[in-house]
């Protein structure tokens, strides 16, 4: 009896506990990030704050603070209407784009990051939630994870190869983590500025010299979907402190 | 106007101490780094800042290139009397930024 448990053990594959990036901080780091007047992140989180009131987000949501409260804890989602994956900041470009008229924000720009600081902040301290409750999202899901676990670049390194195989040793100066999504977006002491999830994306096919997908190619919201479920119960840090 | 963040208490003792923060956003380019398109990123920073308390300078600050971007200070300021507490950063280009708040003394 007690020999098949240790095979069944042995067989179960390596599910490891998910670690936010912020115990692999130094003390200094994780008091920056604490620090809820000094965080640099935070002024990105009151640009939101101001946009949502600008753009008119409060005619139809109201006060943030409740109506967005645990929303981007379970983003990406899966929409019936819009019959594909929505990652929050697609979620927050359609309201703007179809509800408000407005221009769109690409990629990445400082307005959309803004407001996605504004609306994941709403949900600091509840943990992620995204949910794999139906066929569209778990064939995404594994189509993330088959992204993730694939080599790539001049280097032919796997996300995994970095963030599963060689979580916590050294990469010259930086210690590697899980490479975690629940503090997105991050204020990086490195880039000395916000970045989205997207940002440290490109920044990670960069390290590895391999070209990141296409604006439009649908793997990005695979990966989000992937990388964020696999912080599931991770508590949502935005704006996180990161080197 | 860049945004900026200021921490200044509501209320103080007479005499206390209190503790004021002052933080803006701004990249702060000190002109030796590149972008990602390998072009120089030119010299972009503060060079002012100054706090007035009821109306006098209590605090000013000269910035020089090197300091990091989004800028922080804090200081101590004595409270004396009820009255505002204004910040003021001027970027090298002279624009302003201004921020307040009002400070009551018990
Ligand atoms: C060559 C090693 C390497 C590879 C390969 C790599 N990364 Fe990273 N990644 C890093 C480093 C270094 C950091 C910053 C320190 C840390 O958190 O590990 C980082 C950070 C991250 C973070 C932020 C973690 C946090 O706590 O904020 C995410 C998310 C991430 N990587 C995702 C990916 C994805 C997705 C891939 C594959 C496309 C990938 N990485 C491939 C080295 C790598
Ligand atoms: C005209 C009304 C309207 C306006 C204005 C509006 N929204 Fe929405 N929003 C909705 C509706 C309706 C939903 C429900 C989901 C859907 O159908 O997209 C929603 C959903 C959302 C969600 C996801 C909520 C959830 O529980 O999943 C976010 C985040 C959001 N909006 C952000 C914004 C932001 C940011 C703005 C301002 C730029 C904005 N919205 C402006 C109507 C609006």
């Amino acid at each position: 009896m007690r020999a098949l448990a240790v095979l069944l053990l042995l067989a179960a594959p390596a599910q490891a506990e998910p670690v936010s990036g912020y115990d692999f901080l130094m003390p200094e780091t994780q008091a920056l990030q604490d620090d809820d007047f000094a965080n640099p992140g935070l002024l990105w989180v009151d640009q939101g704050a101001a946009l949502w009131a600008q753009e008119g987000c409060t005619g139809c949501h109201g006060d943030a603070t409740g109506s967005m409260r645990g929303v981007g804890a379970h983003y990406p989602v899966w929409s019936d209407e819009r019959d594909r994956i929505v990652t929050i900041d697609e979620q927050i470009d359609y309201c703007r784009t179809e509800r408000l008229g407005l221009d769109p924000l690409p990629r990445g720009a400082t307005d959309m990051t803004a407001l996605d600081a504004y609306v994941m902040h709403q949900s600091r301290g509840l943990p992620v939630a995204v949910a794999l409750d139906r066929p569209e999202l778990t064939e995404a899901h594994a189509r993330g994870e088959e992204y993730y676990y694939t080599p790539r670049g001049q280097l032919d390194l796997a996300c995994a190869d970095c963030h599963v195989t060689n979580e916590g040793m050294r990469l010259r100066g930086e210690v590697l983590s899980q490479g975690q999504a629940n503090g997105f977006p991050i204020y990086r002491q490195l880039w000395q500025d916000i970045g989205s999830l997207d940002r440290m994306i490109r920044w990670c096919h960069e390290s590895v010299r391999a070209a990141p997908p296409a604006d439009d190619d649908p793997v990005w919201e695979d990966l989000e979907l992937y990388l964020r479920a696999r912080g599931n119960g991770l508590p949502v840090e935005t704006p996180a402190v990161r080197r | 106007m860049f945004n900026t963040r200021i921490r200044v208490p509501e209320t103080a003792a007479a005499g206390e101490a209190v503790e004021i923060r002052a933080m803006i956003m701004h990249p702060m380019d000190n002109g030796f780094t590149y972008s990602t398109q390998g072009t120089l990123i030119p010299v972009n920073i503060i060079t002012d800042f100054t706090c007035r308390y009821l109306g006098e300078v209590v605090v000013q600050v000269r910035l020089e290139p090197g300091i990091s971007a989004n800028p922080i200070f804090t200081f101590s300021l004595r409270a004396t009397e009820s009255g505002p507490v204004e910040f003021e950063w001027i970027d090298q280009n002279g624009d302003v930024t201004t921020a307040s708040a009002d400070l009551t003394v018990t």
